[in-house]
């Protein structure tokens, strides 16, 4: 049993003392944002929050979790109350097959969160960790400056 | 394509192709309707109408993550006159659904985009004729808003009044008319793509998300090499309630977790003994061994015309392209459930009824024994391992009837077991004449076959139907016919107008590692060459490639599209900048396909970096803006991504490139700024987005790398190695 923050709310989960977070968030927590893509970091798929600094999921144990906050890509909004980044994602029409996206919008929340108003170079720097194969880069590049910029003027 | 048209007559090269992609057979005698509809002709399998006022369309094309769903929902929405936000998607499923064959071939919008408008149109047609009969309001004086009828003095019916499924169930016939272009409203619009949501909220909607009550994880255990076998397990545990399934050299792992059967998978494969040989040629001599297999291969001629004059001067070039890998982001992945005799799988295979075929024929068993329901994956670019992965799945699941279990690759698996895109070598000599034109051209592209996909042999073509203890001979791969736009030939025609050509290719008949279909198939090789051979012809006639090309080229959308890629990227005034180059490609995709150009421009440091891509394109009717520019720019990242970095690497056992640090594919820092600009054909039929600008971006990205350092690379990828080889 672990016992960890999940996306704001308290939880505690059985899983294997040596599994990945990947597979608690995947298995005993439900959730499908953090994806398997590689296992060995080098992908970014997996990525989640770990107290807010984007962390591989798919190597970190669940039990360093222990009393610990995780956010994914569920936690950062929903449908009727979208993150900025996700409005935005959907604004730029920012994807094609998506896989990569629940990793790459957790890596732009913590970036925003650190610097609201980064350049292009800040924003392919955070962003280099997460692989896209279908070519959306520039998409993505462009709804992570939207978000940026809607996130400065709050509504 | 908007119409019931026949054959079509390329004005360039004067080959014919029927239209409707590669499964539409040339003639049947039975009346020619537009796309899969001619062969799936029952309106009932395309649509139905509920009484809660939605409308489901049942497509047999799936999503790959190219947004066909979108593309094919607007055009039953336009046709029908119905809101966009009515119109549901079933996902492709066996038995029910049209057999569209494979979601291939840049076609989906042609087959099944052709057939829904049609039928659309039809079952408007119908419903519309009921009304009338029942009302006596007559059909002409009908409109129809937002799917309810409007006679003169208002609201007389509804698709969902009259949602009488018995309606649709006749056949398709020629006469339905669609709307002329002037009149659509919702086709041709940038409208939001319907499964982006999903993906940006993180929502279970990939086949890996998929869980089922009691299921199942399931994980191979791969010979460490090709034809390894498997000679021995030691005795041991396994963790929690794991269990084996071996049928001869296939070997999975069952447990209750994710965590359970990766470990599980590790421990039973440190236990495994396999027999290994060397069976794969030296990648340092790939274009010797290419050579070689040729002189036992099968050669045809693919294209010729005229007779060669007196050459002055003969160009004698050759390019050479490494196996290419898919690299999908997502493992492959699927999930089998045997039932009594039947098994369901739930796969992102590209082709439903394809897939089942050889399962069925894996299995020994009739093809209504198996059950193929599309879930959708990771990107898909061609025959990756979908198809394999759901046969893993089903023979793992054949062991716990009654269970669901999920089979996921591993990263290794995805990367060094997918089929991959064949090596090539393509010999070109071209003659100049007085002028430094090219009076006539010879190539002969050498290749493995670039189909295995399952569904076209009497033998299943899947994976682990060779392991089995009981196994299936693994043949060569072959290749589409030209008409469907050939394989390893695809391009390999020039379009220019060159007097006298002739094309050639030899199809290798063995095969180390198993090919197939990838984005563009031998297009990107070709593309390259015969650009390459153009720009150096252009160099030596001291004339621009831009001017040189058009002087080539007869057809005006071909030059339509390079004149404005010129004018977007400033291509006649363009500064000469140190360590910088600029480079034009053109291609029009499969010869009877999207007409693409692009210009590059790269910077030569420690190595190439691509920068900028400007890309003009000509899709015919474009159905969704956006949809195709995305297409476009994927495309291009994709060829960038081949021309910079991508080979599969191996030894003599092994294919040693099975993660991302040994296949490297580009990153958000490498990555080019693109510009698209689709020029609109509303009145034309749909040629297909999603090839056209891979090959083109390719040769561009070669062309600039001769601007800016005056090397003319001869092989993929454009590494500094090869490039200080060419040098």
């Amino acid at each position: 049993m672990v016992a960890f923050t999940l996306n704001g709310a308290p939880v505690a989960l059985e899983v294997s003392p040596d599994a990945s977070l990947l597979h608690a968030l995947r298995g005993p927590a439900g959730l499908s944002g953090p994806r398997f893509g590689c296992g060995t970091e080098q992908c970014g798929t997996c990525m989640v929050l770990l107290d807010g600094a984007p962390s591989y999921a798919c190597t970190l144990a669940a039990s360093a979790c222990a009393g610990r906050a995780v956010t994914t890509v569920e936690g950062l909004g929903t449908p009727d109350a979208p993150h900025p980044l996700q409005a935005a994602f959907l604004a730029e029409q920012a994807g094609q097959c998506g896989y990569c996206l629940s990793g790459i919008l957790v890596s732009a929340a913590a970036l925003l969160a650190r610097d609201p108003d980064p350049d292009d170079g800040a924003i392919r720097a955070a962003l280099d960790p997460h692989l896209c194969r279908c070519g959306s880069h520039n998409r993505i590049l462009r709804a992570v400056r939207r978000a940026a910029a809607a996130m400065r003027v709050p509504a | 394509m908007s119409g019931g048209k026949g054959l079509i007559a390329d004005p360039v090269t004067g080959t014919t192709t029927t239209g409707f992609g590669a499964a539409m057979p040339p003639a049947d005698g039975r009346p020619r309707l537009p796309g899969s509809l001619h062969l799936n002709r029952r309106l009932s399998q395309w649509l139905s109408f509920h009484a809660d006022g939605r409308v489901t369309i049942t497509p047999g094309k799936v999503e790959l993550g190219q947004g066909i769903l979108t593309t094919l929902s607007q055009i039953a929405a336009e046709e029908l006159d119905v809101d966009f936000g009515r119109i549901a998607v079933t996902p492709a499923a066996t038995p029910t659904s049209p057999d569209e064959a494979v979601t291939s071939g840049s076609l989906s919008t042609q087959d099944s985009g052709g057939a829904l408008r049609h039928a659309c149109a039809q079952a408007r047609a119908i419903f519309l004729g009921v009304v009338a009969q029942r009302t006596g309001v007559p059909v002409d004086s009908i409109t129809v808003e937002d799917g309810v009828f409007l006679g003169p003095a208002g609201a007389i019916g509804s698709y969902w009044a009259l949602a009488d499924q018995a309606l649709l169930e006749t056949e398709a016939t020629p006469d339905a008319t669609p709307k002329p272009p002037g009149a659509r409203r919702i086709a041709g619009t940038s409208v939001p793509r319907l499964d982006l949501p999903d993906k940006v909220f993180g929502a279970a909607r990939y086949v890996h998300d998929l869980r089922l009550p009691g299921m199942l994880q399931a994980r191979m255990i791969r010979p460490p090499s090709r034809r390894a076998t498997l000679t021995a397990i030691a005795d041991g545990a396994l963790p929690g309630d794991a269990r084996v399934v071996r049928d001869g050299d296939f070997l999975a792992v069952l447990a209750a977790t994710e965590w359970e059967a990766e470990a599980a998978a590790t421990r039973l494969a440190a236990r495994c003994t396999w027999q290994e040989r060397d069976t794969l040629p030296d990648q340092a001599s790939l274009a010797v061994w290419l050579r070689d297999a040729a002189t036992r291969g099968e050669r045809s001629e693919v294209a010729s015309r005229g007779t060669p004059g007196t050459a002055g001067r003969t160009l004698k070039r050759e390019f050479l392209r490494p196996y290419l890998a898919h690299a999908s982001i997502g493992p492959s992945c699927a999930v089998a459930l045997w039932e009594g005799d039947t098994v369901t799988v739930w796969s992102h295979t590209q082709g439903p009824y394809n897939l089942r075929a050889d399962i069925a024929k894996t299995l020994r068993c009739p093809a209504e024994k198996v059950v193929v329901r599309h879930r959708e994956g990771a990107g898909c670019y061609g025959h990756n391992g979908a198809d394999d992965v759901a046969l893993d799945a089903v023979l793992a699941a054949r062991a716990v009837p009654g269970t669901p279990v999920r089979m996921l690759w591993s990263r290794a698996e995805e990367l060094g077991w997918s089929p991959f895109s064949p090596a090539m070598l393509v010999e070109v000599e071209a003659d100049l004449d007085a002028d430094g034109g090219i009076a006539a051209w010879r190539s002969h592209i050498v290749s493995n076959g670039h189909s295995s996909r399952p569904g076209r042999d009497p033998a299943p073509t899947l994976l682990a139907a060779s392991m089995l203890a009981d196994p299936f001979p693994v043949k060569p791969s072959i290749n589409p016919p030209m008409a469907a736009g050939g394989g390893a030939p695809r391009n390999g025609v020039p379009l220019y107008a060159f007097p006298a050509l002739k094309v050639e290719t030899t199809r290798l008949l063995e095969m180390p590692v198993r090919t197939s279909a990838l984005r563009g198939l031998g297009a990107t090789l070709n593309v390259w060459a015969i650009e390459s051979v153009l720009d150096e012809a252009a160099a030596l006639a001291g004339e621009d490639p831009l001017d040189f090309r058009l002087r080539h080229l007869e057809a005006k959308r071909a030059v339509a599209v390079l004149e404005r890629v010129a004018a977007m990227a400033g291509w006649r005034t363009r500064q000469r900048r140190e360590g910088w180059g600029m480079g034009i490609g053109f291609a029009r995709y499969k010869n009877n396909g999207a007409w693409a150009a692009v210009v590059a421009e790269v910077e030569a440091r420690e190595r190439i970096l691509c920068r900028r891509l400007w890309i003009a394109g000509d899709v015919g009717e474009v159905v969704n803006p956006d949809g195709v520019a995305n297409q476009f720019e994927g495309g291009a990242i994709h060829g960038t991504s081949v021309a910079l970095l991508e080979e599969v690497r191996f030894d003599r056992r092994r294919i040693t490139s099975d993660g991302w640090d040994s296949f490297p594919i580009l990153r958000f820092s490498e990555v080019p700024q693109v510009a698209v600009d689709i020029i609109a054909r509303p009145d034309q039929p749909f040629l297909g987005a999603g090839e056209a600008s891979m090959a083109p971006t390719i040769a561009a990205i070669a062309g600039a790398i001769t601007d800016a350092l005056g090397i003319r690379p001869r092989a993929l990828p454009f590494t500094p190695d090869r490039l200080a080889a060419a040098a």
